[in-house]
């Protein structure tokens, strides 16, 4: 294998950009260089583009215009949404729900409205890494505002019972969030503002670039404003727009929406191959969320007796691209707060790789990685002390 | 990494440093190529039975753990092997410890630092100078063991 042969399995991280993005987007790097607030031709030719993309993008999620806010990926919607609702809603209770296994710009920005006089309850997973909807209820309060719960994990892939929990969040009167940003492109979202007050999207999870998202914002949710500026985006996210990106977003997002079951069970079929071929490979090892519903690109494996550093530095060498959640790896002090909530202990969380698959990966490479890491594997143990 | 900019060692240690990241927690880790050759290809790995002098250091719950076993003739390590749970970093430098005791008179292999074990890697990253800790300490544990069983024997 030479070094141009990359096998790319971080598809969870970002993916690479599909040509129809590619080309929606170069107009507004050349000519077409306006900005959308401008009252002359070139300006509303920016305005347009924007417009249409909101369009595009409505219409996929089975929403109205007015209800998609364009931000800069998923963890500007996020903060937004948080932010955003528990400004607008403070003085009618001060406590937030979200669950344990949020992406950190949930969990941080929760932690940081915390220090600002929020209360806030993290809701456990169970040992498949997913939130049961009457957790969620019982630790409704009064005084809850925001219930946040994402519709499938960055790491495990594990699907959350989302629908359910916003439903039930809605009879109370509790504004309910979800990040789809694993989600979208990877499962059908139908519309998502049938039982969510606030959606967040991105484009460069599903082919688009890096630098668009979107915030859905039901009609008629309280929401505020985190930056102040212009009256971009209904007064919510001032700015002038990415009009580049946002274009990428919604072709990229044209594509992502017709994904089909199809697409799906050729996507599970990759990922059941590679977990198949390791399990048979390598004794100690364990598929997290095997048992639960997950989106069908998302493989996170624990390889006992090793850490997952070793494991992606030898795959790296080999030109396999994989990522780990761990400690070494990330330059966070503690391992996977996802893992940890399941119940795996430091040790085996450390020993967690997550091989996220995509539009491009093919039966071939599935088989050339399984086979390198069965190799990785058995000479890490061999070194290891454990 | 703080840097002092008045200490000549400092300054000679950030010249054997690999690629500085700007921010460097930010996940992004270089390696350089001694560090990758030991640890795709570890030195001393294995297990001495009967051996004179053994340690365990580091805690598996943090990200790290090695263990060391020496064998000592008339004063010099004539025999080291190791085993090492960990990332690359401690990979690597647990192997470059093995490598520069063996075959070192026991005075000198306790003078050995974790600065000795970073420069004959030629450097590690800043967010991976903790890993460098193991080696040596657990060198020291060994050779310490064995000179208590020494002390022991009639």
């Amino acid at each position: 294998m030479t070094a141009r042969q990359l096998i790319y399995f971080d598809h969870n991280a970002t993916t690479p950009l599909c040509p129809e993005a590619r080309a929606a987007m170069l107009p507004f790097f050349d000519a077409a260089f306006g900005n959308p607030s401008s009252y002359h031709r070139l300006g509303r030719q920016a305005r347009s583009a924007v417009e249409t993309a909101r369009r595009s993008i409505a219409h996929i999620f089975g929403c109205s215009q007015a209800e998609v806010i364009f931000t800069s990926g998923g963890t500007e919607a996020n903060n937004l949404a948080l932010r955003g609702a528990a400004t607008a809603l403070k003085n009618r209770g001060r406590h937030i729900i979200i669950s344990a296994i949020e992406h950190h710009s949930v969990v941080k920005t929760a932690d940081a409205l915390s220090r600002d006089g929020f209360a806030l309850t993290l809701v456990p997973v169970d040992a498949h890494g997913v939130v049961d909807p009457q957790a969620v209820m019982q630790a409704l309060r009064p005084d809850t505002i925001l219930i946040s719960l994402m519709h499938a994990n960055n790491e495990t892939g594990a699907v959350q019972p989302v629908a359910e929990v916003g439903r039930m969040a809605r009879q109370r009167g509790v504004l309910f969030h979800t990040d789809a940003v694993q989600a979208f492109g990877k499962i059908q979202l139908g519309a998502p503002l049938d039982y969510a007050d606030l959606v967040s999207v991105t484009a460069h999870k599903i082919y688009g670039p890096r630098g668009a998202g979107a915030l859905l914002v039901r009609q008629g949710t309280p929401l505020a404003p985190v930056m102040t500026g212009g009256h971009h985006e209904q007064g919510l996210r001032p700015g002038t727009e990415n009009v580049a990106a946002i274009a990428g977003f919604a072709a990229a997002a044209q594509l992502a929406g017709r994904q089909d079951g199809a697409d799906m069970q050729r996507m599970a079929a990759l990922r059941d191959r590679f977990e198949e071929q390791l399990l048979l490979a390598l004794p100690n090892l364990s598929v997290n969320s095997r048992n639960a519903a997950r989106v069908p690109n998302t493989s996170n494996i624990c390889f006992a007796g090793v850490e997952s550093e070793s494991v992606l530095l030898h795959l790296d060498l080999l030109g396999i691209c994989a990522s780990a959640g761990s400690a070494c790896t990330t330059g966070e002090p503690e391992p996977s707060h996802v893992l940890r909530a399941m119940g795996l202990s430091s040790v085996q969380a450390q020993g967690a790789v997550r091989f996220s698959f995509g539009s491009g990966t093919t039966a071939e490479q599935i088989d050339a990685a399984a086979a390198a890491l069965a190799g990785i594997v058995t000479k890490l143990r061999h070194i290891s002390s454990l | 990494m703080v840097i002092d900019s008045t200490d000549g060692a400092a300054s000679e240690k950030l010249q054997h440093d690999t690629p500085q990241v700007a921010d460097e927690n930010a996940g992004v880790i270089f390696y350089n190529d001694t560090v990758i050759e030991h640890f795709t290809n570890p030195r001393n790995v294995g297990e001495i039975d009967g051996a004179d002098g053994y340690a365990l250091v580091g805690d598996p719950s943090c990200g790290d753990q090695m263990k060391l076993w020496i064998q000592v003739t008339a004063g010099y390590i004539t025999d080291i092997k190791f085993k090492s749970y960990g990332c690359p970093g401690a990979i690597a430098t647990s192997s470059m410890a093995t490598q520069l005791a063996m075959g070192a008179h026991l005075d000198d292999a306790k003078l050995l630092t974790d600065d000795d074990v970073v420069r004959a890697l030629g450097g590690i990253p800043a967010n991976k100078q903790h890993c460098s800790l193991m080696g040596v300490s657990a060198l020291l544990a060994a050779i310490k063991d064995y000179e208590e069983r020494a002390s022991q024997q009639p």
